[in-house]
């Protein structure tokens, strides 16, 4: 490669364990090619962290093509670091520039405890799907697939909020940590198709109910969410949510 | 053949049903013993995995009334690999009128597997499709559909209707998501215990059956002893023992492999995949591949310069001096072949020095005609995020100019061998998904892993496993049983011995020395003194791994370095069995091309007097003493033809 390799300052969350102290410790990772991404730098430095004795940063990740949902870093403050619709993985370094410095913290939110330097237990996701995230219809009992159209538009637009994968940045870059976003999608997915109706009402009352008895925020509409998703989720969700709920807590009242 | 091979080997009995191809699983299912509906939250089943096969077979069991564990080497089980698969997954359907009958999609599977797979399993595998597509659908996954509201299709390599049912680019991540979603509902309901960030260590084997397994919790370090009435193993393939390709990074072979040596035996390890459409090597810091969807190739025409060495940037080549050589050699299928061939056809290409880009690795797949014809608004409706992830990793933009793509490591159609049952050589231990050989024989089609693997744990494991247990007297276990302890004690000091070693090289030092050698020597195209070179090479890899290792940190806190080291050595000792599988396997059949046994015009040349059977290993206690049996190929129903594409 012809291309200028680059020197990037790095100030990483180090933290032995959940109930250890944490601090910001400095790197140098020379040698950085710029079509690397972001996490391939972090191997290299890793490589180097365990060659010299010392002990590797623990990060996630497993796809690395944007889709699975594991990665999971702050840069510089913005969870996914600077690009719209971009997970870490899929961030290259050929948007940085020689010399750079950089902070890589981990989410940070009540409801995802720290497990090790840059990871962090998102359990409390899984819990609120398994709340209500779901359609109810066992293995073998469905109809012919073609039994019950669905509008074009409105099975596109569950689409885009079905596209969620998990990662949490919504939460880490919340000022109040609230997982609307997150909750909200699979709430708008399930809601936009005729499948998810019979069980409208009791999926949104057992997934919020969820969502704040894992210690998650309030949503107060600052949009940092929608702005990090690293798939672009309309901040929309949230409102979808709110008036599924709202429906759904006042026929409870009928 | 070498002396130690079985023949038709006794162990290797597939159960395969009585009765003509059609009727096999009716009267499988007819016959099957069934568990008493209050019996079975008294069996607790283990399944490890939560890919496609295995969420889909713990919500099935769950929801059938088992006891169901759930184990995923992720944070959650939603991440597992399944989540990457692009394109789509074929039923029969005929929805589009176009022709397509369970037996198409039959015969097109045995046919794209290159005579390699078992009928039987093959032909309830497409007669299982269907109730794949209600399945989803009903639980909301988000498939394509037309204005009319009704499902959309589209087509897939090595088939000539349109069966792919897709959920734009992400179509594994939608039916993985709704797998998913229907095993949380019973971990909601209590049915399900789902343990995340655990890695299988070892199967434990009592009284000669699986009774158990033993994992380590990633977050602590822990080992811990888990008991079941059997064991299903969903954990996926084994295309990362070449260090590059398109599996993510923690897929690995090591509860396959640990099972292995419990007794399970491993099947046409040397039968890999390589995908023809990936994002071409850019550097020696890559860590791995990125797939772009088969399912491009329905409007990307694949094309090289017609000169070797032309270097002058696409637009620059005038039309009549490219080489459409898909088109220009399989007229009928064009840009549509399967795999395999695709993906040979551009390693020649660049073999004769035909290749793009700067590395000379790479062939264009070019959109520009289809853009022209259809409008940029119905290639982005089809392809958008196909295309941004291209551009995100390359920084080039496929509307403007053609994409790079060239062949990478994708899939492995090797595996655990099952019989009928789904069931290995260890009785008790079933093998779902990629895990398994059973399917696909030499060579996978495009969008059959996704229906495979919903196959296996939606529809035919809750009747086998029921079928099992049923069968079965099964003592009741306690955790302290002395073979949990041993298995536990194995896998302690495996640990121990990794991070003892204290060399001066890293785990991913040997993990990228191990995949040059695989892919140099065992990747798309194999020869005897290539493939006895890799045995060697291999074999002092390991060697030095075992004396120069260095994992950093402990084993009482979360540590990847050790997880993965743990990974390579099992690599190391598969990629040793793939080579000398494919050194006995004296013919090219699917992605096993062996340079020797080509046709005129470069084809594979099968044998099919000599080769018509499955290869399964046993361990017999040291690496490269492995027993071969064979299980022959009997084929009532298919007449085996060479494959032509032309």
């Amino acid at each position: 490669m012809a291309d200028k390799l680059m020197t990037i300052n790095l100030k990483v969350w180090r933290q032995d364990g959940p109930d250890r102290p944490g601090r910001l410790a400095p790197y140098t990772v020379e040698g950085v090619n710029p079509h690397m991404s972001f996490l391939e730098m972090f191997d290299l430095l890793n490589e180097r962290l365990i060659l010299g004795g010392e002990e590797p940063i623990e990060f996630d990740s497993d796809c690395r093509e944007g889709i699975c949902g594991s990665c999971s870093m702050v840069i510089n403050g913005i969870p996914h670091g600077p690009h719209r619709g971009t997970a870490v993985c899929q961030l290259h370094m050929r948007h940085y520039k020689d010399g750079d410095t950089l902070t890589v913290e981990p989410w940070r939110a009540n409801a995802f405890p720290l497990i090790k330097d840059l990871v962090v237990d998102r359990g409390a996701f899984d819990r609120i799907i398994a709340a209500g995230g779901f359609v109810s219809v066992n293995t073998g009992s469905a109809p012919d697939a073609n039994s019950l159209p669905v509008e074009k538009a409105k099975s596109d637009a569950a689409f885009d909020f079905a596209a969620c994968i998990g990662c949490g940045a919504c939460v880490a870059a919340c000022p109040n940590a609230s997982a609307s976003l997150f909750t909200g999608a699979k709430i708008a997915h399930l809601s936009l198709y005729p499948q998810g109706e019979p069980e409208r009402r009791r999926r949104v009352i057992a997934m919020v109910n969820q969502m704040e008895a894992e210690g998650f925020g309030d949503c107060s509409n600052h949009g940092e969410c929608e702005a990090v998703c690293p798939k672009q989720i309309s901040i929309s969700a949230i409102a979808i949510m709110r008036r599924e709920y709202v429906k759904a807590v006042v026929a409870s009242n009928d | 053949m070498t002396s130690s091979t079985m023949n038709n080997s006794p162990r290797l009995d597939s159960k395969v049903p009585a009765g003509p191809l059609q009727q096999k699983w009716e009267n499988y299912l007819n016959t099957a013993k069934l568990v008493n509906p209050n019996n079975k939250r008294k069996h607790t089943i283990l399944v490890v995995g939560t890919g496609l096969a295995g969420a889909s077979a713990a919500a099935t069991l769950a929801e059938l009334g088992y006891n169901v564990r759930s184990f995923c080497i992720q944070d959650s089980a939603r991440r597992a690999h399944s989540i990457a698969a692009q394109g789509g997954i074929n039923a029969a359907k005929n929805y589009p009128g176009d022709g397509d009958s369970v037996w198409r999609l039959f015969y097109d599977t045995i046919k794209g597997g290159d005579y390699r797979s078992r009928e039987a399993n093959v032909h309830r595998l497409a007669e299982i499709s269907n109730n794949i597509i209600d399945q989803c659908v009903a639980q909301g996954v988000p498939f394509a559909r037309e204005y009319g509201g009704l499902l959309s299709n589209r087509s897939f390599g090595g088939a000539q209707v349109s069966r792919t049912f897709y959920a734009r680019g992400q179509t594994g991540q939608q039916l993985l998501l709704g797998a998913y979603q229907a095993m949380e509902r019973m971990v909601g309901a209590g049915r399900v215990k789902q343990y995340d960030r655990r890695e299988m260590l070892d199967l434990v084997v009592v009284d000669g059956r699986a009774r158990g397994i033993i994992v380590r919790n990633l977050a602590t370090g822990e080992l811990e002893r888990h008991v079941g009435d059997a064991v299903l193993l969903c954990t996926g393939g084994y295309g990362n023992v070449y260090y590059l390709s398109t599996n993510a990074k923690n897929s690995n072979v090591t509860a396959a492999w640990r099972c292995h040596k419990r007794g399970a035996f491993f099947a046409n390890p040397c039968f890999t995949q390589i995908h023809p459409t990936c994002i071409p090597v850019s550097g020696d810091y890559q860590s791995k591949l990125t797939l772009m969807s088969e399912s491009l190739r329905n409007d990307g025409r694949v094309w090289v310069p017609k000169t070797a060495g032309d270097k002058r940037s696409p637009e620059q080549i005038p039309e009549e001096e490219r080489d459409y050589y898909l088109e220009r050699k399989y007229p009928s299928f064009g840009n549509l072949v399967p795999r395999d061939v695709a993906s040979r056809n551009a390693k020649e290409m660049a073999d004769h020095g035909k290749g793009v880009g700067e590395t000379g690795m790479a062939v264009y797949l070019d959109f520009a005609e289809s853009i022209n014809r259809l409008g940029e608004k119905v290639i982005s409706e089809r392809y958008g995020n196909l295309f941004e992830m291209y551009e995100k990793i390359t920084g080039d933009n496929p509307y403007k100019v053609p994409m790079r793509i060239y062949p990478a490591v994708h899939y492995t159609m090797g595996g655990l061998w099952v019989d009928y049952d789904l069931m290995s050589t260890v009785p008790g231990l079933f093998v779902l998904g990629e895990a398994n050989f059973s399917d696909h024989g030499a060579n996978r089609l495009g969008a059959s892993a996704l229906m495979q693997g919903l196959s296996d744990g939606y529809f035919v494991i809750s009747h086998t496993l029921g079928n099992y247990i049923a069968n079965t007297s099964l003592p009741k276990l306690e955790e302290s049983n002395a073979a949990f302890a041993d298995a536990e004690n194995d896998s302690r000091e495996r640990l121990a011995t990794l991070l003892g070693i204290k060399g001066e090289k890293t785990p991913v030092h040997f993990h990228r020395e191990l995949g040059k050698i695989m892919w140099d020597y065992v990747g798309m195209a194999r020869n005897r003194d290539g493939l006895n070179h890799a045995i060697g090479a291999i074999g002092r890899l390991r060697e030095e791994f075992w004396n120069n290792l260095r994992v950093p940190g402990s084993n009482d806190t979360m540590n990847k370095n050790l997880e993965f080291a743990g990974r390579i050595a099992d690599f190391m000792e598969l990629g040793e069995l793939m080579a000398r599988d494919a050194l006995e396997r004296e013919e090219s059949c699917g992605g096993h091309f062996r340079e020797e046994y080509q046709t005129e015009d470069g084809e594979a040349l099968r044998n099919d007097d000599e080769f018509a059977f499955v290869a399964a290993w046993e361990h017999t206690g040291r690496v490269g003493e492995e027993v071969k049996h064979r299980e022959e190929l009997v084929f009532e129903n298919v007449k085996l033809t060479q494959r032509s594409y032309k």
